[in-house]
């Protein structure tokens, strides 16, 4: 394949996910209203648009032309830089996850992943660990003593999960031998996924990602009863739709994690057996990895209306005394069962 | 050619350029009325009292050096978890004896009540001649070494 088109199918590759990442936040945000609205017995947005479909535009728009406001006390490049260190982080974790198997389209072998990294699970825990920067800036530059505090519980917060978060990705690779994330997708072939092979791994991970996203559970970085925003106290305008946004596209990224880490990625068990035509089956494939995407986020949604906040000695003490033993436990239970079973 | 890591770095060029472009677009259409009332950090509707940088808890601090230490075993972790099939019992074994390690340190930490939010109460010194004679001191109870630990 020439330069020319490796070139052109990794612009439209590029252009394709970006496309994706902005609708999909955009409607994720316009899910979470709807499905809060339904799990409260409201109605939800309903006004712009059929059903409201038009609401994140209209937020978009609405925030876009407020005023932004940088307080005296605020270091002001700083201020400015933490919520795009924020949004770059969130888009540029998704350059390595596989959405699909090759496909071959007039003659060109195409793999549905921007790029095949060998790195690309190493690259994903370096680019995440990046976003403890955004919050820990913004709530230090914004010269205000709720951010601060957002910012400090939030770094906090996250650096302990992280250390059960990377336990945990360890069994996974245990398995797989390999840090090329379509290698680890191959890797759970059939039913042979890493959810049912080692449990314990899924649930750290699941836990984890719930804590490295600041979702609820353990938003306490934002709290609104006791921090008032916290870290984006400060924050309006586009700044402020910045972390809005990073937070569902980290959401997207974390879902899109724990499928290809624990799911099998776009497989489907046995599809290939069945004796479909080879279109048929890569369709199917490509949409169960949406699907399963779809209902993680839907999961994340779910529990943020149906389970309270921790408070804060509970959330450390969760992390460090519960997930961090639990995740070295897998490890012993993952090698245990290859050394045993020889898979 | 354009290699694997080019792609990324073409595709961390187009967020870069996006998100600039995104804070730019914003920049230019959004109006700018400041005020001096408006400028002020939010502190519940009352003037700002005394720094913004306030005393933090030092427990975050020690939170930060026990991610250190346990973060960079789990960078040591990955190139064996890596090449643990080709290594048979023999990898096992050493794996094993890391994490035993690794579990050891844990315990450690827990006994001395790092992984503890709220800290044992700070007990203080047993005074046997009083220097103050004030009532309380004298009625303090004497503190046994077990609850020190």
């Amino acid at each position: 394949m020439s330069l020319l088109q490796l070139i052109g199918i990794t612009a439209v590759k590029i252009l394709i996910i970006f496309t994706m990442m902005m609708l999909t936040v955009s409607y994720l945000v316009y899910f979470e209203r709807k499905i809060s609205a339904w799990a409260q017995n409201r109605l939800g947005p309903n006004r712009v648009g059929w059903y409201g479909l038009l609401q994140p535009f209209a937020d978009v728009f609405k925030l876009a032309l407020k005023e932004d406001i940088v307080p005296t006390n605020a270091n002001k490049p700083i201020h400015t830089l933490a919520p795009v260190i924020a949004l770059f982080v969130a888009f540029t974790t998704y350059a390595v996850i596989p959405f699909g198997p090759d496909i071959s389209l007039f003659g060109i072998t195409i793999p549905l992943v921007v790029a095949d990294v060998n790195i690309g699970i190493l690259y994903v825990l370096a680019l995440s660990s990046l976003g403890v920067y955004a919050i820990t800036l913004a709530g230090w530059s914004s010269g205000s003593k709720y951010s601060l505090l957002g910012g400090i519980r939030s770094s906090a917060q996250m650096i302990s999960y992280e250390v059960s978060m990377g336990f945990s990705v360890a069994g996974v690779l245990l398995f797989a031998g390999s840090l090329r994330p379509a290698a680890i997708v191959l890797s759970q072939h059939g039913w042979m996924w890493n959810a049912l092979l080692q449990p314990i791994g899924f649930i750290t991970f699941v836990v984890s990602a719930f804590a490295e996203t600041n979702r609820l559970p353990f938003d306490l970085p934002e709290a609104e009863p006791e921090l008032v925003g916290g870290f984006h106290t400060e924050y309006s305008s586009m700044k402020f739709a910045g972390f809005f946004l990073a937070e569902y596209a980290n959401m997207i990224i974390a879902s899109a994690l724990i499928v290809t880490l624990y799911l099998g990625g776009w497989q489907v068990p046995y599809i290939e057996s069945i004796g479909l035509p080879a279109g048929l089956v890569i369709a199917i494939q490509i949409i169960s990895f949406f699907a399963k995407i779809a209902f993680l986020l839907f999961f994340f949604i779910w529990v943020r209306w149906s389970i309270p906040r921790f408070r804060y000695d509970q959330l450390m003490s969760l992390g460090w005394k519960v997930m961090f033993p639990l995740s070295l436990i897998n490890i012993v239970w993952v090698a245990g069962l290859i050394m045993i079973f020889r898979l | 050619m354009l290699t694997e890591f080019g792609k990324i770095f073409v595709f961390l060029l187009v967020a870069v350029i996006f998100v600039i472009a995104l804070v730019i677009v914003a920049w230019l259409i959004r109006p700018s009325r400041p005020t001096k009332e408006k400028l002020m950090t939010y502190e519940c509707g009352e003037n700002p009292e005394g720094s913004p940088w306030v005393k933090f808890n030092i427990r975050f601090y020690v939170v930060a050096l026990i991610f250190l230490i346990f973060d960079v075993e789990v960078v040591l972790l990955i190139p064996w978890a890596l090449v643990y099939r080709q290594f048979g019992l023999g990898g096992f074994m050493v794996g094993a004896i890391f994490l035993i390690m690794l579990g050891l340190g844990m315990a450690y930490e827990w006994r001395k009540g790092d992984l503890e939010w709220e800290r044992a109460k700070i007990i203080p010194p047993v005074i046997k001649r009083p220097v103050f004679s004030s009532k309380e001191t004298r009625e303090a109870e004497p503190v046994k070494s077990k609850q020190l630990v």
